[in-house]
């Protein structure tokens, strides 16, 4: 089996969700742009988990890892996605560039 | 028996505490309580001075010996037994003379006449060692500085005299001072004054005698100062204050030579005495340091040439001078004296001389304080010369080493010459408040227990037989005949001469105020039983205390020997204290001293009652005015105190000082304030400017400037913050990937 192919899925993947957080100024999107780095890190965490699946039968901790951060990402993504609607009721926009208040 | 004798600080203590009683409460509770703490506290004093002195005769009676003897001349602070005996050989002589306490025939073992060998009686008495009980006071380099207590038969004779005049003081005052603005004051500081005698009697040390030595001081000043009002009065109470001071510098000087001769390692009394007598005693650093302790005498005991204080202290209420200026605090010299027996002993060679300062000192004191007596017109002033005069009587017995006469005639004088001024207290009572002696006369049917109490007392005083005078006057005038080793013929001479001098100017005042016609305006009238009670038991004092020290053997009459020299048998130290003659009983003496008291009393009789003899000799002879004039003037001293040596030191003295504070202290002070002034410019502009100011100015501008490049940085926006880390991230895998 060839783990490259995978790595590299995963790599553009969280590329692309760099690029999400970094660039976007849509709330929402900068926490599916999290969500994709999330999910990129989730593949390659499956990826070598059947990687060294095939010579040890009994190790899933890769797989096992991959559960525990879907889980943690569906919390994480609750409570993101009700600030950005807070912040929408407050200021009638989810432009995070508004929200600056904390600038020095 | 009740046993106090090592608990004696109780004593003062509960003196101290009346004290603050009557100082806190004595204005709220009013002048019946009062006068009731005070009187209650010294009665409980008194009771518990007779308890100690019943104790202390218990252990000479009973002296311990083999091992408790030795376990307490250990405990007296670890002292070897005095000149140079063994504890063994003190044990053996002890053993020795307890035959004579039982009193059965050692009387008859000595039977043989006393009169022709002097040291008969010396150096009988078993070594008894004085109690001490002492605490650390406080320790300094290395050197334990102890207070407490010493108990030995001269402090139990203190005790009881102190305790005795005071409470008869306290019951007087009542009556005399009733009505008084300040009667909480007064009794307050009666309370300070005797709190402040019994521990100074009772100090083991020579640093704590200083204290209660400054401390009798200052309610002297009080009291004389009671009625402060009129200007006379603070006058003499700073006169008095001042003089003590003049001769307290001499005190603290022999206090701190004689603690530096004896090795400088303790102020103990029985530690100095022990030094002094022991054959090693630097003799020279010991008359030096016994001649300072004698200039606080000098002061405190009203000697010659400081004794012209006493005269104005009787400024002070009455009963405070029968208390204070007659009794108590002015033997306090004495008591110093009589205490550090072995340094003024060995310091002055009393044993080996003929004549010494000290000596000389108190016999010239008795001549001039007795002749300055017949030229006063104030009743008081005569007592107050007189006791002056006594005062020499009691140092010259002192300096001629007799030891038992100076400290007998110590005992007795203090209760007649209590009676002498409380009875002019009471005479004055009845007349206005006024001593003048020109206005009375004729009191004796007026106020006949006054009177009669009154003429005991002088009687006494001239040392007529059989009263107290007689007795303690004869022992000083045998001492001085006997000497130690050679005779002290001058003192004797002086003795003689005061004997007849005293009989006199008491004759003098005796008929002056209660013979011959009323010359007064008031209504005398006999005083309440309050006065006339303490004159009565004084004056009965006055008649039996002489009995205490009856000679051995008194013109070939002999009591058994458990009555005889009983005060010199307990009351004399024999530990640590030099091995001195005792006089015997010299029949022609005491012959002698009578006639010439009676013949003093005679003369005053025939010149002042029955106006014979040479009157008007003063106007008519130039030389008798002149001496007249000599003596109302005091001797020209206060002049010469106050006029040349005050006045003429004053002048200069301050327009020198006032030169000396113009120039040198106020340049001093300018110097430094101006000096400080510059130092304070510079350190201004370069310390302060701008090292403290430009480092705490930069911090702050430092923190400032951090702070603005820094918050450059915190824009609040969520995404440059996401890509700082980032990039951080970024860079800290470069890190792991290339580097680790």
């Amino acid at each position: 089996m060839f783990l490259n192919q995978f790595l590299l899925l995963a790599a553009i993947l969280f590329c692309i969700g760099v690029y999400g957080v970094l660039a976007r100024k849509n709330g929402v999107l900068v926490l599916m742009s999290i969500e994709l780095i999330l999910n990129s890190v989730n593949i390659n965490l499956v990826a070598f988990g059947a990687y060294w699946h095939v010579n040890d039968m009994a190790n899933v901790t890769g797989q096992v890892f991959a559960l525990f951060v879907i889980a943690v990402a569906a919390a994480e993504v609750g409570v993101g996605l009700a600030l950005v609607l807070l912040i929408y009721r407050n200021r009638q926009s989810i432009n995070i560039d508004d929200v600056d208040m904390l600038k020095g | 028996m009740f046993n106090i004798i090592d608990k004696v600080w109780i004593i003062p203590a509960l003196m101290a505490a009346s004290f603050l009683v009557i100082l806190f409460f004595g204005k709220r509770w009013g002048t019946r309580v009062t006068a009731g703490i005070g009187i209650a506290s010294v009665s409980i004093c008194l009771i518990l001075s007779v308890v100690v002195a019943g104790n202390w005769i218990n252990r000479v009676n009973n002296p311990p010996t083999g091992a408790a003897l030795a376990a307490e001349i250990v405990q007296a602070n670890g002292l070897t037994p005095q000149t140079g005996k063994t504890i063994g050989e003190e044990i053996n002589a002890a053993t020795k003379d307890s035959g004579e306490t039982v009193a059965t025939d050692s009387q008859s073992a000595s039977g043989e006449s006393h009169a022709s060998e002097a040291g008969a009686y010396g150096g009988e008495h078993e070594s008894v060692p004085p109690v001490v009980r002492t605490v650390t006071w406080f320790q300094i380099g290395g050197l334990q500085f102890e207070m407490g207590t010493l108990v030995d038969g001269l402090a139990a004779m203190m005790l009881i005299t102190v305790c005795i005049i005071s409470l008869l003081v306290h019951i007087y005052s009542t009556e005399y001072l009733r009505g008084d603005v300040r009667f909480t004051h007064y009794y307050a500081f009666l309370s300070l004054f005797t709190a402040s005698m019994l521990f100074y009697v009772l100090s083991s040390n020579t640093l704590q005698m200083l204290v209660g030595w400054e401390l009798v001081g200052v309610c002297s000043f009080g009291l004389i100062g009671h009625w402060w009002e009129e200007k006379k009065n603070t006058d003499a109470a700073l006169k008095a204050f001042l003089t003590n001071r003049v001769g307290d510098i001499g005190l603290i000087l022999g206090v701190i030579i004689t603690f530096f001769a004896a090795g400088g390692s303790s102020f103990n009394v029985l530690h100095l005495n022990e030094y002094a007598l022991s054959g090693n005693a630097n003799t020279a650093l010991l008359l030096i340091g016994a001649l300072c302790l004698f200039g606080g005498v000098t002061s405190k005991s009203g000697q010659f040439p400081l004794h012209t204080w006493l005269p104005d202290a009787m400024a002070g209420p009455t009963p405070v001078s029968a208390l204070i200026h007659a009794a108590t605090m002015v033997v306090a010299g004495v008591y110093l004296i009589a205490r550090l027996y072995g340094v003024f002993f060995s310091g002055l060679a009393i044993g080996s001389s003929t004549f010494h300062y000290v000596a000389f000192i108190g016999g010239f004191t008795t001549i001039i304080g007795g002749l300055l007596a017949f030229v006063q017109t104030d009743l008081k002033k005569v007592l107050a010369y007189s006791t002056i005069s006594q005062l020499g009587y009691m140092v010259m017995a002192l300096g001629v080493g007799a030891w038992t006469a100076g400290v007998f005639h110590l005992f007795t004088h203090a209760f007649f010459k209590a009676c002498l001024f409380l009875g002019a207290g009471s005479v004055a009572h009845a007349c206005h408040h006024s001593f003048d002696m020109r206005e009375m006369g004729g009191l004796r049917k007026k106020m006949p227990v006054t009177h009669a109490t009154f003429l005991v007392a002088t009687l006494a005083l001239a040392g007529i037989f059989p009263l107290a005078g007689f007795w303690s006057k004869d022992e000083i005038l045998a001492g001085s005949a006997n000497g130690q080793e050679n005779a002290y013929t001058i003192m004797l001479i002086f003795g003689l001469i005061t004997a007849f001098l005293t009989a006199a100017y008491m004759g003098r005042a005796y008929w002056m105020t209660f013979w011959g016609k009323y010359r007064g305006h008031a209504h005398p009238h006999e005083s309440p039983k309050v006065i006339t009670v303490p004159l009565i038991i004084l004056a009965g004092c006055a008649v039996v205390l002489g009995f205490t020290n009856f000679p051995k053997s008194f013109f070939g009459f002999k009591l058994p020997g458990s009555f005889t020299t009983r005060f010199e048998h307990f009351v004399e130290p024999t530990f640590a204290f030099p091995a001195i003659q005792h006089a015997p009983f010299t029949p022609w003496l005491a012959i002698a001293s009578t006639i010439l008291a009676a013949g003093g009393l005679f003369v005053a009789y025939q010149y002042f009652e029955k106006n014979r003899g040479p009157h008007g000799l003063t106007s008519r002879s130039k030389i008798a005015h002149a001496g007249y004039t000599f003596l109302e003037n005091k001797y020209y001293l206060d002049n010469l105190y106050t006029g040349v040596i005050a006045g003429s030191t004053t002048g200069p003295l301050a327009r020198a000082a006032n030169w000396f504070n113009q120039n040198i202290i106020d340049g001093v002070v300018n110097g430094i304030g101006n000096g400080a002034r510059k130092i304070a410019g510079v350190v201004y502009v370069f310390a302060d400017q701008i090292i403290i100011d430009g480092a705490v100015n930069g911090s702050g501008q430092g923190s400032e400037g951090a702070g603005q490049l820094l918050r450059k940085i915190q824009t609040g926006k969520v995404q440059q913050y996401a890509s700082i880390l980032f990039a951080g991230a970024v860079v800290l895998a470069g890190v792991l990937v290339f580097v680790v």
